[in-house]
Order: C-alpha cells, then structure tokens, then sequence
C-alpha cells in the first residue's frame, strides 16, 4: 500500500537522498530540507521502496505538503 | 569620521547599528532582500537598497551586490553586523578596497581568527592555554587516531573553517573514529567549501565563558569583562549573562589577561570576543576567537554602560578607545535570553511563519532588541533569532527577578519560540544557583 511522505516543516528542498526505486529503512532520509539555516532530513516512516519524489531540489515546501511516496 | 553607513545586515543587529550611528549624527543605509522589503530595519534608515532574491547567497551574502548598494547610496562605511559576511576575511579587504570603511577588525585579523587551526596556534604561541590536540590540519583518519590516542578519548572533531557548531563531532573510542571523520568532513566540505579538521580533547560538562576586547589603531587592546554563555542548544547560545556567577577571582583574572594577551598577539582593533572553555577544575582553554560584533553585546554594555557600537564607529573612524583598562568596571548584572522562532519541545525544530500577535514587556532594568513587529514573516531563508530580552540590576538577582517578569510578559503568536523554555531555565535551580554547563540543554536539565 503506498504511503504519503509529509514534509514536518517548512522549509527549502536542500538535497534529494534517494531516487524511485531505492529501498529505505525506517528513520532513512528521504530528502533533506534547509530552515533557518539548518538541515532537516524528511525520514521515511517504515521500510519500503521509494515510488516517487514530488520536489525539487530549491523548491519551498509547507508543512504538510507530501514529498514523496513509498510503494 | 565617515558620513554614511550601511549595514550589511537585517533584523535587530541592524537596528541596533543604525541607533548608533543616529546617536553620533551619521546617515544610515539599510540593503534588504525581496523578502524583506518591509522589514523594520529598512524603514529605520535613512535609504534602502533592495539587493536581491530571499536566499541569503542572493542578497545578504552578495559581497558584490551590496558594494553596489554602498556606491548608489554614497555610504563610505560598512557596518557587517554579526553573521552573513561579518567574518569574511575578503569582503573586509574588498570593503576598503573599494575606498570604504570597513567598521570592524582588520581582514588581517579576520582571515587569521577565522581559520581554527592558525588561530590556536597563534594563541598557544602567545602563550595562551589551548586544549590538547592537533595544531595542522589532520588528513587522514590514521593521522586523527594518532592525535586521539595521544591526548585521550573522548575527542571533539571540528572544521577548521567552522563556526556556528558545524561539522563538529564527538568522538568517545577508537572504533567510532572512522564513520565520525568521514562525516565531519563531508559537513566541513558542505559547509564551508574546505574539509580540513582538526581534534581536540573533548571536556565533559564545560562552562562556555568569554571575554569582550576592544582594539583601537594604535595597538591599545582592553577587556570589557567576562560573559557567561553556557545555556546552548546545538553549540549556539540562548541565555548570556555578566559577571560570570561563581566565576573564582583568579579563574576570571586569568582569562581577562588571556584574552588581552591574545588580543594584542594578532595586533587586534575593533570589537572581538575570546571564547573559552572552563572545566570542572576551573582550568580554562582558548576556544576561538569572533573577530567581529557578537549576538550578546548588550549583556556587557548594561553592565559597564558602555556603548560597543558607537565605539566600533569611532575606532573604524581612527579614534583612539576612550576608556583605560582601570574605567571599565562591572557596575551591574545582566542577563539576555535569545528568543529564537523554534520549538523546543521539538528538538529546537525551525518554526517559520507570520508574527500574529507580538506583546513585548518594557519597564525599568529592561531592554529589548527586536528585528520583528506584529505581522512580520519570519522567513525560511534567515536565522531564527526573532529578539533578545537583556534585564539588568543593580545585583543578579534583581536581573533574574527583571528576566522572569519580563519573560512573563512576553507574547509571541503565529511561530514557536524558546521562551518556554527560557522560563524554566531562568528559574530552575541549577541556573540560580550558577551551576551551569554547555550540554544542559541536550541533557535535558530543562525539558518540560
């Protein structure tokens, strides 16, 4: 069942860890966003394969927004 | 003396630069970003310049962009404020480069403080106490591990162009060395475009103690006394005090001299703070050295009714201090406490968003210094720090008497901030009682 990836912050997309199809565990960063001058890494909520990534790296997300999908 | 400054800078700090230089007559230039366009600060000056896009490398970190601004705006003095390009050794030389004042120290004196690894070895030669460790950048792991083993584990790693608590990392055995470089370079090389490192010994439960010097051109170095900055989250400060409590004579007498010492060492002018670590034997090591205005100034100007601005102003002009050592003399207590947009009962999470309600408490012994109004946003793309509160009194218990009602009085709706928790710091017993120390806050000695 795929699952939502939400962002917990607002913030800027810093760096994209993973790609579709990488396998992640539980606690990995998916992406990592920049506020305020520091690095949040956005962490998957279990195991599973990425499905897809719905930012871009420089692009501003609110808190909530989905940011990527799980398979 | 100059005529025109700008304050390459935004929030509170360049209020409080432009407050100066009204005092001594000068006209102001604020430079702001798209997403500042109505911040306080630029209706504050005389003239603003816009000078780019919201992400800090576009506007305030343009080196470049801002010399423009100067040039359109006839200002022919920079004030950097703290952070941004402040500690920029090149954007110093390119200020006076261009025929204007750099209000601040030489970019000598930046580019030698800046790198940590010179700077300790130019305060051990001069005779000031450093921790145990490497004194040239360590290359490799095996190199790390020799430089561990010779002054025991833990050891703290650290960027050599670090700053702000970045690519530090604490190292408790041999077999955790390994993963711990190979991050902490990877942090120092994101960071800070170098990946240089060097090791200290670690010291359990420090007491995070500074000393304000002040230069002039002629070579004159003084102290403005010690400040006690040990309540930290993530290395960075969130309450700041003068006198240090409990601070023995002799350990304060040391440091003041050690700060001097260090001071003159590099031929230093201008405002600069020496850090230091005082272990639990009261034994005290150099730790770096701001070249540059710090965060917590007001703490010692309530204390010494000094003004550190308007003699940054006057000694950039070429003024001689206007102080000798004996003038300057500790008359009061202060505290500040740093009210950052963060949750602390989130592990300090960035909370960014619209100011909604702002209550700010005024009254005697109180001074506030405030980047924000009702309605400002607080933006994704700058730090955290919202406004400080500085309470004074005639001893330190009527400044956290002052604190505590101040902190009570303090509303602040739309973004978390840290004032919870400055409210129990600031009446736990531990911080009463002056038994402090740099890890409390990761501890959990305050937690809810």
């Amino acid at each position: 069942m795929p699952e939502e990836i939400k962002a917990h912050i607002t913030g800027v997309v810093f760096q994209i860890t993973t790609k579709p199809g990488d396998r992640v565990a539980a606690g990995d960063a998916v992406i990592v966003l920049e506020s305020m001058k520091m690095e949040i890494p956005v962490e998957a909520p279990r195991a599973g394969a990425v499905k897809e990534i719905k930012v871009q790296e420089g692009q501003t997300v609110q808190e909530g927004d989905v940011v990527a999908v799980l398979e | 003396m100059f005529g025109t400054v700008l304050v390459a800078n935004r929030g509170e700090i360049a209020r409080r630069v432009f407050r100066a230089c009204r005092q001594l007559g000068l006209k102001t230039v604020a430079v702001y970003s798209e997403a500042d366009r109505g911040a306080p600060h630029v209706r504050d000056a005389d003239q603003a310049v816009e000078i780019g896009a919201a992400p800090a490398r576009e506007s305030y970190l343009n080196a470049q962009r801002i010399l423009e601004a100067a040039r359109q705006a006839r200002a022919d003095a920079i004030h950097p404020g703290y952070g941004f390009l402040s500690e920029s050794w090149r954007f110093a030389e390119a200020v006076q480069q261009a025929g204007i004042v750099f209000i601040g120290p030489r970019p000598d004196a930046i580019r030698k403080m800046g790198d940590k690894i010179e700077a300790r070895r130019l305060m051990s030669a001069a005779g000031v106490s450093v921790l145990p460790g490497s004194f040239d950048a360590v290359g490799d792991v095996t190199r790390a591990e020799a430089v561990a083993r010779e002054v025991g584990y833990p050891v703290i790693l650290k960027a050599a162009a670090g700053g702000g608590g970045i690519g530090m990392a604490r190292v408790d055995k041999p077999a955790d060395l390994g993963t711990a470089f190979a991050a902490a370079t990877r942090r120092a090389q994101a960071a800070f475009g170098t990946a240089d490192l060097y090791v200290e010994r670690y010291v359990e439960r420090p007491r995070h103690v500074e000393v304000q010097v002040f230069g002039d051109d002629a070579g004159t170095v003084v102290h403005m006394h010690e400040r006690e900055c040990s309540i930290q989250r993530r290395h960075q400060k969130l309450v700041e005090e003068s006198p240090a409590p409990g601070l023995p004579a002799a350990t304060k007498d040391g440091l003041t001299a050690a700060a001097v010492t260090g001071a003159r060492a590099i031929g230093y002018s201008n405002a600069g703070t020496m850090e230091f670590l005082v272990d639990e034997r009261r034994g005290f090591y150099f730790l770096e050295m701001n070249a540059r205005l710090q965060v917590e100034h007001p703490v010692t100007e309530e204390v010494t009714g000094l003004d550190l601005v308007v003699a940054q102003l006057r000694a950039a002009a070429g003024e001689p201090l206007p102080w000798r050592q004996g003038e300057i003399v500790q008359r009061r207590a202060a505290i500040e406490c740093r009210v950052y947009a963060e949750d602390p009962s989130k592990g300090f999470l960035p909370s960014p968003g619209t100011v909604q309600k702002l209550e700010l408490p005024s009254g005697e012994g109180i001074r506030i210094e405030t980047g924000i109004e009702t309605g400002s946003t607080v933006s994704v793309h700058y730090d955290p720090l919202l406004l400080k509160l500085v309470a004074h009194g005639a001893t330190r218990a009527q400044a956290i008497e002052r604190m505590t009602d101040a902190l009570d009085r303090s509303v602040i709706e739309g973004v978390r901030t840290t004032i919870p928790l400055l409210r129990r710091v600031v009446a736990s017993a531990e911080f009463r009682e002056g038994r402090v120390h740099t890890q409390m806050i990761e501890q959990g000695a305050f937690n809810a």
